[in-house]
C-alpha cells in the first residue's frame, strides 16, 4: 500500500500517534516543539505516554505565545485522569514510583472537540481545517 | 526558676518576633476563568487592608496581569499570618478573540484583550513555576469541575509540593454543587464560599491561616 504523503492531509485530518520511546530522548522544549509544529499544522497528535507536569505547565506557555488572531487559537488536550492523584506525593516520587505516563490526545482548539471523557475512554469530534 | 521563667518567655518573644518579620508567603490564586478569582483577592484584601486588588467583570479574561497584594496580614485565633496574594489570570489552553465579539466588543478591543489574556496566561504559569509559595485554587461550583485545565492544574500543582486549598465559589447561586467538587479532587480539602456574598469566609480565613501560616 503507498504510503501517503503530508500534502494529502488537505483531504482529511493527518493524526501523528508518537511513541514513549520517540519522546524518550528529547528535551522539554523538543517535545513542545514537536507537538506545537504537528497541531499548528493542523494535525493531532497522539502521545503514547504523555508529558510530564513541568511540561504541560510549559506547552500551556508556549502555546499563548504563540496564539494569533484568525490564524492560531491555541490546542484542546485531553488525557485520562490519573487515578490515586498526588497520594504517593513526595514518597512516591523518591521511590520513583510516580508515573506521569497517560496517554495525551492534543489538537488544534478549532478543529478537535471532546465529546465525551472518563476514566477510560477519550471520545473526540475532529474537523477539517 | 524566675530566672529560667524570664529566659523561656524572652527566647519565645524572640522567635515569636523572627517569624512574625519572616517574609509574607506568597499565594497564588488560580483557577480556570470567571472562577471568581478576583472577586476572592478583592474579599480577602478588603476585608484585611480596606484595599481592592482589581477590576471584576463577567466578561472573561478581566485579569490579564497577575496582580499582587503585599503584606495581608490575616489574624485567626490570636495568631496572626502575613500573606501576599498573588491574583492571576483564569488559566486555559485557547484564546479566541472571537468570544469577545459576542460581549458587544470592537474587534480591535477584542483582538488586543485576546492578545493581552494569551500573555497573561502565559505569566500565570511561569508565577506557579517560579514564584508562589502556596496555593488557593478556585472554583465556580455551578460549573463541572471535571475539565482538562483543571486536572493539569492541580497536577502541575502538586508535582511543585505547593501547599493547596481548593475552594468551591459561588455558593450562593443555585445551581451550586460543591459536593461534585470534593469528589473531583478527593486529596485536597475543599472550602465552599461566596466571595461576591462573603458567606463561610471565617472557615476561608481559618482554612488560609492553618495551611499557609
Amino acid at each position: 500500500m503507498p504510503e501517503a504523503t503530508p500534502g494529502d492531509s488537505r483531504n482529511g485530518v493527518q493524526i501523528d500517534l508518537i511513541s514513549g520511546a520517540r519522546m524518550e530522548g528529547l528535551t522539554s522544549m523538543e517535545k513542545i516543539r514537536l507537538i506545537l509544529d504537528g497541531v499548528r499544522d493542523g494535525n493531532i497528535v497522539v502521545l503514547e505516554e504523555g508529558l510530564a507536569p513541568d511540561e504541560e505547565s510549559k506547552l500551556i506557555e508556549v502555546t499563548m505565545t504563540e496564539i494569533s488572531p484568525d490564524e492560531f487559537n491555541g490546542i484542546e488536550i485531553e488525557t485520562y485522569p490519573q487515578t490515586g492523584g498526588s497520594s504517593q506525593g513526595i514518597l512516591g516520587r523518591i521511590m520513583g514510583k510516580e508515573s506521569t505516563k497517560k496517554l495525551t490526545v492534543i489538537g488544534p482548539a478549532n478543529q478537535i472537540e471532546t465529546l465525551h471523557k472518563d476514566e477510560n475512554l477519550i471520545s473526540a469530534l475532529v474537523s477539517r481545517k | 526558676m524566675g530566672l529560667f521563667t524570664d529566659l523561656r518567655d524572652s527566647i519565645s518573644r524572640a522567635v515569636d518576633r523572627m517569624f512574625s518579620d519572616a517574609e509574607p508567603k506568597r499565594i497564588g490564586i488560580y483557577g480556570p476563568p470567571n472562577a471568581g478569582k478576583t472577586t476572592l483577592a478583592n474579599r480577602i484584601a478588603r476585608d484585611w487592608t480596606g484595599d481592592a486588588v482589581g477590576p471584576e467583570s463577567h466578561i472573561p479574561h478581566e485579569t490579564r496581569r497577575a496582580r499582587r497584594k503585599e503584606n495581608v496580614e490575616i489574624e485567626r485565633d490570636g495568631k496572626s499570618v502575613r500573606i501576599d496574594i498573588v491574583d492571576t489570570p483564569g488559566v486555559t489552553t485557547k484564546v479566541d478573540y472571537k468570544e469577545f465579539l459576542e460581549h458587544d466588543m470592537e474587534k480591535d478591543d477584542a483582538v488586543r484583550r485576546s492578545r493581552e489574556a494569551t500573555e497573561g496566561v502565559a505569566e500565570a504559569m511561569h508565577w506557579l513555576r517560579e514564584d508562589v509559595d502556596g496555593v488557593i485554587y478556585v472554583l465556580d461550583s455551578t460549573e463541572d469541575p471535571f475539565t482538562q485545565v483543571n486536572t493539569m492544574l492541580i497536577g502541575i500543582i502538586e508535582s511543585q509540593d505547593l501547599p493547596v486549598l481548593i475552594f468551591a465559589n459561588k455558593t450562593d447561586l443555585d445551581d451550586s454543587n460543591v459536593k461534585r467538587i470534593a469528589n473531583a479532587f478527593p486529596q485536597h480539602e475543599t472550602v465552599p464560599l461566596s466571595a461576591l456574598e462573603g458567606n463561610n469566609m471565617d472557615e476561608v480565613y481559618g482554612k488560609i491561616a492553618e495551611y499557609f501560616g
